[in-house]
C-alpha cells in the first residue's frame, strides 16, 4: 500500500520554566488510504499529533521528528510558504466546534469559496457552483440559501457539515478530524460521521480520526492507535479491539458501559507508571 | 404604507425577511439613541452644523472675506451684523457659518485617516507578534509619549502650515490609541478557531489580517472614533489658534479666536463667538459619541 503520510519518531516539546514538557514523545505511524483512529484520554497528545503534522503547533512548541513525509514533500524542511500550499491542498483538518471555527462576520458562501479561489484559478461563478455542489454533498438542504447565511444563523450540526465542506472542497488527500463530533448532539453525530465517511471513501482520502470515544472509533475506523502520555501504547485493527492486550486499552474498554454485558460498577482506570516509560509502539505499515 | 404599520413592520417579533430584520435592528438602535436626551441634543446640534456648512452661502448675510474697515469691531446686532464684526470689519456670523465647513472637513478626514492607520499598525503588530509586535508597539509608545498638540505642532512645523497638513499632522498624532485597541482585539481574534481553520486551508498572514481580522476590529474602532471627534476639533482649533492650521483669511474658528485675542478686553465678542462655536461642537460630538457608543457597542448591548 502506498502511504500518504509517514511519520517517524515525532516529538512535540514545549519549553517551560521548569524544564521542557513533551506532549508527544517519539511516535511513529504511517497513513495509507485508510481511516486511522487515534484514541486516548485528555492530554495524551492526540490533538498535538494532528496539529504537528500540519506544523500548526503554537509557539513556543517545537516539532522534531526523524522523518515526516507527506506525498513527495518532506514536511520537516518545508518552509512556511510551502506549508501554506500543503495545508488545504494536500491535507486539511476539521476542528472540534463549528461555533468557533467559522468566522462570525463572513457568510458561509464566502468562507467556502475563499480557500478554493486561493488554491485554484477559478472564476467566482465557478467557485460558487463548486461550493453549492459541495454543500449539497454534505447533505445541506437548499444550499443556495445557506451560502448567504452567517454562521450564527445555522445550527451546530449544519455548522460542522459546512466546516467539512469547507475543508474538503480543495480536494485534500489527507483529512485530519480532531474530535469532529464532540460538540454535537448525539443524534447529529452519526449523521455527520456518515457524511464524512462517505466523502472520504468516495474520494479515496486518508483520514486521521482523533477521538476519545472508543466505540465510535472502533465502528468507524480501519486501524486504531491508542495513545497514552504522548506515546502509542497499542495498535489494533478496528474489528479486533476486544482482543487488545495492553492493560490501558483494556482499562479504557472496561470503563465504558456496555448494554449487552451490564455491570453493577464500571471499572475505574488504574494507571501504571510503567506505561509512561514503555517505548512507543510503531504504527508504520 | 401608513405610519403605524411601518412601525409594526419594524418592530415585528418574527421578521419575514433578512431586509426586515436588518431594518428592525437599525430601528431598535435608533429608538435606543432617541431615548438618550443628551445624545439627541448633540445630534440636533450636529445636524444643524452640517446644514449650516452645506447651506453656508444661503445663511451667510455677507461675504466672509469682504472687509469694511469703517465698520470694524462693531458689537453684535449692529446694523444686521448678528454677531458683530471683527478687527477688519468682516461679519462674524458669516465667518462662523463658513468656518463650519473647515471644521467638518478636518474632522471627516482625520476620522478616516487616523483609524485606518491605527488599524493597519495594530492588527499587524497583534497578528505577527514577536519582534514586529515589540517594534510597532514601542513606536506607538513614542507617539503616545508626546502631548498631542505639541506633536501636531511639530509635524505642522515640519510639513508647512495649511489645512491639509493640519489634517495630516492630527492624523499622525491620533492613530496610537486606535493601534492599541486594534492590537488588543487582534490578540483575542488570532487565537480563535476560525483563524486556525483558515490557516489550515492555507491562508497567509496578509489574507488573514485583511479579510478576517479587520472586519472584527472595526466595531470597536468606530466606537472610539465617535468619542474622539471632539478631541480632533479641539486639536484643529488649537493649531489654528497658534497660526499653524488654516491660514488667513480663511474663517477657521481657532484662527478667529486667536485674532480676537488682541481685543478681548474691549471687544469681547470677537474671540468669544468663535470660542463658543468650538465649545458647542465639541460638546455635541461628545454627547452624541457617548450615546452612539451605547448603541453600537455590542459588548454592552445586553446590559
Amino acid at each position: 500500500m502506498t502511504s500518504l503520510l509517514d511519520v517517524e519518531n515525532l516529538r512535540v516539546t514545549f519549553p517551560t520554566r521548569s524544564g521542557s514538557f513533551e506532549a508527544v514523545r517519539g511516535i511513529s505511524f504511517s497513513l495509507g488510504r485508510e481511516r486511522l483512529g487515534i484514541v486516548g484520554e485528555s492530554g495524551s497528545g492526540k490533538s498535538m499529533t494532528g496539529r504537528a503534522i500540519l506544523k500548526l503547533i503554537r509557539k513556543p512548541g517545537i516539532v522534531t521528528a526523524d522523518r515526516m513525509q507527506m506525498g513527495g514533500t518532506d514536511l520537516l524542511t518545508a518552509s512556511e510558504r510551502e506549508m501554506r500550499r500543503i495545508r488545504g491542498r494536500h491535507a486539511s483538518m476539521i476542528m472540534q466546534d463549528p461555533k468557533f471555527s467559522l468566522n462570525p462576520v463572513m457568510t458561509v458562501g464566502s468562507q467556502i469559496t475563499e480557500a478554493l479561489l486561493t488554491h485554484e484559478k477559478l472564476s467566482r461563478a465557478e467557485a460558487r457552483k463548486r461550493a453549492v455542489a459541495m454543500l449539497d454533498a454534505v447533505a445541506i438542504r437548499d444550499p443556495e440559501r445557506v451560502m448567504s447565511l452567517y454562521p450564527h444563523e445555522v445550527s451546530g450540526g449544519m455548522g460542522q457539515r459546512i466546516m467539512i465542506a469547507m475543508m474538503l472542497i480543495p480536494n485534500p488527500e489527507i483529512l485530519i478530524a480532531d474530535e469532529p463530533t464532540s460538540a454535537l448532539d448525539v443524534s447529529v453525530q452519526l449523521q455527520v460521521l456518515e457524511i464524512m465517511d462517505k466523502l472520504v471513501t468516495d474520494r479515496g482520502m486518508g483520514l486521521i480520526f482523533i477521538s476519545h470515544d472508543l466505540n465510535l472509533v472502533s465502528n468507524f475506523c480501519d486501524r486504531i492507535l491508542i495513545m497514552y502520555a504522548g506515546r502509542i501504547v497499542e495498535v489494533c485493527q478496528a474489528g479486533k479491539l476486544h482482543e487488545a492486550k495492553h492493560p490501558y486499552t483494556i482499562g479504557l474498554l472496561n470503563s465504558v458501559p456496555d448494554l449487552e454485558h451490564p455491570r453493577p460498577r464500571l471499572d475505574a482506570l488504574q494507571r501504571d507508571p510503567a506505561w509512561r516509560e514503555a517505548p512507543s509502539v510503531s504504527a508504520l505499515t | 404604507m401608513s405610519d403605524t404599520s411601518l412601525r409594526a413592520w419594524l418592530l415585528a417579533d418574527a421578521p419575514a425577511s433578512r431586509a426586515q430584520a436588518r431594518a428592525a435592528a437599525w430601528y431598535a438602535g435608533w429608538l435606543k439613541l432617541r431615548g438618550n436626551t443628551l445624545a439627541m441634543a448633540g445630534l440636533v446640534v450636529l445636524v444643524l452644523l452640517i446644514l449650516a456648512a452645506l447651506l453656508a452661502p444661503l445663511l451667510a448675510t455677507q461675504d466672509p472675506f469682504v472687509q469694511d474697515l469703517g465698520a470694524r469691531l462693531k458689537p453684535p446686532g449692529w446694523e444686521g451684523h448678528i454677531f458683530g464684526t471683527d478687527s477688519l470689519g468682516r461679519d462674524i456670523w458669516s465667518r462662523i457659518v463658513y468656518g463650519a465647513r473647515i471644521s467638518l472637513y478636518i474632522v471627516a478626514l482625520v476620522a478616516l485617516v487616523a483609524p485606518l492607520l491605527g488599524l493597519i499598525i495594530g492588527t499587524v503588530a497583534g497578528y505577527m507578534g514577536g519582534i514586529i509586535d515589540v517594534a510597532l508597539m514601542r513606536f506607538t509608545d513614542i507617539f503616545l509619549a508626546f502631548p498631542r498638540l505639541i506633536l501636531a505642532l511639530a509635524f505642522v512645523a515640519a510639513l508647512g502650515a495649511g489645512i491639509e497638513n493640519a489634517v495630516l499632522a492630527i492624523s499622525l498624532t491620533a492613530w496610537p490609541p486606535y493601534a492599541r485597541i486594534a492590537r488588543a482585539e487582534t490578540l483575542t481574534i488570532r487565537n480563535s478557531d476560525f483563524i486556525h481553520a483558515i490557516k489550515l486551508q492555507g491562508a497567509g498572514p496578509l489574507r488573514i489580517i485583511t479579510r478576517h481580522v479587520w472586519p472584527l476590529c472595526i466595531s470597536s474602532l468606530v466606537i472610539r472614533v465617535t468619542l474622539d471627534m471632539a478631541g480632533i476639533i479641539l486639536t484643529a482649533a488649537g493649531l489654528g489658534f497658534l497660526g499653524l492650521g488654516a491660514q488667513p483669511p480663511s474663517p477657521e474658528w481657532g484662527a478667529m479666536v486667536s485674532e480676537g485675542r488682541k481685543y478681548i478686553l474691549d471687544y469681547w465678542w470677537v474671540a468669544t463667538i468663535p470660542g463658543l462655536a468650538i465649545f458647542t461642537i465639541s460638546l455635541a460630538f461628545n454627547l452624541l459619541g457617548d450615546g452612539l457608543r451605547d448603541v453600537l457597542d455590542p459588548k454592552e448591548a445586553g446590559q
